[in-house]
């Protein structure tokens, strides 16, 4: 027995289930974990008016702030406040040392697989990975074939989804190489979370992370083309009906850099402008924010209106540098994740550090005859959604909803992959007035330029619901500090 | 900066200004009811609507209260102040990442107010007091924008915006109340016309700064001299065209594009227009049609802006 104090807790905690689930705050027997003993003591303290009214005014200062989100599929008030919880999330210095080392690694090794395929495609040659598996992903571009980007750097911005097991091990359970969202997110909570709880922050000794912005400016400065030392560097947004938008203005505006829309760009003799009050001036990098897709109606979807018409064409001359490069997104098909660990090592020689979620891939036809035997215990996702869209869980899908899943996957396998439904951790939340566990992952944000860069923490989202598994703010969650400690 | 910024701040700036001018006039509008011996409640709700610039949708119902609500809530009446709230802050969410934070926090915030279920009653505890209130919201906004905001471009085209409105919004209040104004009768001290005139004023906030100048002896002559040609107070519309002036030599400061000739000579001719002039003189030429010179100049500017600064061929720009 630790000689953790179980206070008055009684009344905050109520009914507050223990099990198999890795529980960030509680051990098993109910004992505080030692990183939480400072916590559950401020909280024991803490008489429930007073905690409720510094939950109002957290609330009340991200409406003020507009820091909103936009949900799709929902005519009625767009804006969304983005929901949070005031119970900061605590990793220790040593858990993070570790991630930290396992996403190096692992962004490193998925720069040197897309350098890869976009020229020699040793990899395929070698057979490590099937070659149709690649060329059907709908996130590949043969435009990208032989182009030579900027410092083959191709990704700048990744975050990937970590869960945590039983064990107390993180897995990786996915990578978004195309255009992650929710930095800023991680930024207002913690802006938020030090008003909050001063002294407990305080005491803490928490890593800052408050230089992200800085250190993308760096970043994108870093990949600019040769020959323009003062580059002029912009964020491109789709615009104001994104659901990312308040991230897209807060990040252009931390960093004191132009947000342009497709609309202000032109492009001439593959040079790309934008048009100011005082003319055309040359753009130098774009941090582009809009899908591959849209970006340029020449070269990809025709209608769409968000991108530059000849962007590529100046990229491919090497007139500007867009970040991150298009058709990034091949490496984060949920399909070839699977090969992730494989990738590691044939390009790196090294075993991974942080492991994968165990994958089975509906191509291979004794996976898919398992899985469609064992909907009902797995978790099946389309390749090339994220955000939480086309996804069956299956535990707590109704037999239509598996019934429909299993015709899709028989009409189009390539377009679907199974994982066990994983029992990851759960952190106290602020639910009323009392604490209970709600599951969580973690997003860190790592940047990749000149070097790679992860500033301490992330985004650690929450399943809000009630035994929900699915953490995506489109999908009512929310989210939490995360709070790295110190040594 | 980018021409679609310039743009929005501009607007933003615009409605702004629009949502303050309509928040007096019916707050002094609604005040002038209280004296029964003025004009019918309906004839003042004409003339509230002409110096809005008659906007459709708006005829009198005989319900003072309902066309009140309609004009602080209705947000698909494009006269409201809830509309003109709205589109300010909407062209400032397009601009987040140019405005400072409390900018933004301000507008938001007022936002909320006047959409809250709270706003519709105090809309029927006291009309006064909410309209008082989300005029100081508006203040405190335009507070903010001068001590967080960088005093460069941006901020230009905030005060250009600001200054232009006012100028066309005053020029059109004169226009309607001069006829009235120009026929009271001779020196008359009867307590209505001496309301109707500070009514005016106030429509501006100007009685007090009147009163500094004149003393509180009022008459229509020294309203429209000091409305029209005072180049110290903020609400004249000579000190509006003298800060777009201002404001425009400040933008074209920061460019180094050569400046557009044709705008320069269109501000130039309105500045030159109140500068060397006097009351006299607009009232024997006809005040009419000097207002309506007035507004017919502030459009034109305005046509002229955008096209240089906005809405620019490639073609000229690529040549330039």
């Amino acid at each position: 027995m630790s000689s953790s104090p179980s206070f008055q807790l009684d009344d905050l905690y109520g009914d507050y289930p223990l099990d198999s689930a890795f529980d960030e705050m509680r051990e098993p027997g109910g004992d505080v974990r030692a990183p939480y003993q400072a916590l559950a003591e401020t909280l024991a303290r803490l008489p429930q008016e007073e905690l409720q009214r510094r939950k109002q005014s957290a609330d009340l200062s991200f409406l003020n702030q507009g820091i909103t989100f936009t949900v799709y599929g929902h005519d009625e008030g767009t804006e969304k406040i983005f929901p949070y919880d005031l119970l900061p999330r605590l990793i220790t210095a040593s858990e993070w040392s570790h991630i930290e080392r396992g996403l190096t690694q692992r962004v490193t090794a998925l720069n040197h697989f897309l350098r890869d395929i976009y020229s020699d495609a040793k990899i395929l040659n070698d057979l490590i990975i099937p070659r149709e598996l690649v060329y059907s992903c709908k996130h590949y571009r043969r435009q990208m074939r032989g182009l030579q980007v900027p410092r083959n750097v191709y990704i700048t911005v990744i975050g990937s989804d970590l869960l945590r097991l039983s064990n107390g091990e993180f897995v990786v359970l996915e990578d978004n190489l195309r255009v992650p969202s929710g930095v800023s997110y991680m930024l207002a909570n913690r802006r938020v979370m030090k008003r909050t709880f001063p002294h407990l922050f305080h005491s803490y000794g928490v890593q800052p992370i408050e230089q992200y912005p800085q250190l993308l400016l760096s970043t994108l400065r870093s990949l600019a083309p040769e020959g323009r030392p003062e580059p002029n560097i912009v964020l491109l947004t789709p615009g104001v009906f994104n659901s990312a938008y308040f991230e897209h203005t807060y990040l252009a505006r931390q960093m004191g850099i132009d947000l342009v829309e497709g609309r202000d760009l032109v492009t001439h003799d593959n040079v790309v402008y934008m048009r100011t009050t005082d003319g055309l001036k040359r753009v130098d990098v774009i941090y582009r924010r809009v899908d591959d897709d849209f970006s340029d109606p020449l070269i990809f979807r025709a209608d769409s209106i968000l991108g530059c018409a000849g962007l590529f064409n100046a990229y491919r001359a090497g007139n500007v540098t867009v970040t991150n490069a298009f058709g990034t997104g091949l490496a984060d098909d949920k399909a070839l994740y699977a090969y992730v660990p494989r990738i590691i090592r044939y390009y790196l020689n090294e075993d991974p550090i942080l492991p994968n979620v165990e994958t089975y891939l509906l191509t291979d036809e004794k996976e898919r005859k398992h899985v469609l035997a064992n909907l009902d215990k797995l978790v099946v996702k389309a390749v090339g959604e994220s955000g939480g869209y086309g996804m069956l869980i299956g535990p707590h899908a109704t037999p239509k909803m598996r019934d429909e899943f299993a015709k899709q996957i028989e009409a189009n396998p390539r377009n679907y992959i199974a994982q066990p439904t994983l029992s990851f951790s759960r952190a106290p939340c602020l639910i009323g007035n009392r604490l209970e566990p709600r599951h969580v992952d973690l997003r860190p944000y790592i940047l990749f330029g000149d070097k790679v860069n992860i500033v301490p923490g992330g985004l650690t989202r929450v399943a809000l619901e009630k035994g929900s598994l699915v953490v995506n703010s489109s999908q009512g969650g929310g989210s939490k500090d995360t709070w790295v400690l110190q040594d | 900066m980018l021409s679609r910024v310039a743009d929005s701040l501009y607007w933003m700036s615009r409605y702004l200004e629009r949502a303050e001018n309509t928040l007096r006039q019916l707050d002094v509008t609604m005040s002038l009811m209280l004296d029964p011996g003025g004009a019918t409640a309906e004839i003042r709700w004409q003339r509230l609507v002409a110096s809005l610039g008659n906007p459709p949708d708006l005829e009198w119902d005989g319900d003072f209260d309902s066309m009140a609500r309609k004009l602080v809530f209705d947000d698909e009446n494009h006269a409201s102040i809830t509309y003109s709230i709205d589109f300010a802050r909407e062209n400032a969410r397009q601009v987040r990442e140019e405005i400072s934070s409390e900018q933004w926090q301000r507008l938001n915030r007022l936002y909320h107010q006047i959409h809250a279920p709270a706003a519709q009653i105090q809309f029927s505890v006291n009309l006064g007091d909410f309209l008082a209130s989300i005029v100081d919201g508006i203040h405190l906004f335009k507070g903010v924008s001068d001590t967080t905001m960088i005093h460069g471009q941006g901020w230009q085209f905030i005060r250009l915006g600001r200054y232009l409105e006012r100028c066309y919004s005053t020029a059109t209040l004169l226009e309607v109340f001069q006829p009235e104004l120009l026929t009271l009768p001779e020196r008359e001290h009867s307590g209505y016309s001496y309301l109707e005139q500070v009514g005016l004023l106030r429509c501006c906030t100007a009685f007090e700064a009147f009163c500094q100048v004149y003393t509180a002896d009022i008459s229509p002559d020294r309203i429209l001299d000091f409305l029209l040609l005072n180049k110290d107070f903020p609400h004249a519309i000579r000190y509006c065209v003298d800060g777009s002036l201002n404001a425009l030599e400040c933008i074209q400061r920061g460019i180094a594009r050569r400046p557009s000739e044709e705008l320069r000579s269109a501000i130039g001719r309105l500045h030159a227009m109140l500068g060397f002039t006097t009351v006299s003189e607009i009232l024997d030429g006809g005040a009419s049609a000097f207002l309506h010179r007035i507004r017919e100049q502030c459009m034109t500017i305005h046509e002229i802006l955008y096209r240089f600064y906005v809405q620019y061929s490639i073609q000229s720009a690529l040549t330039a």
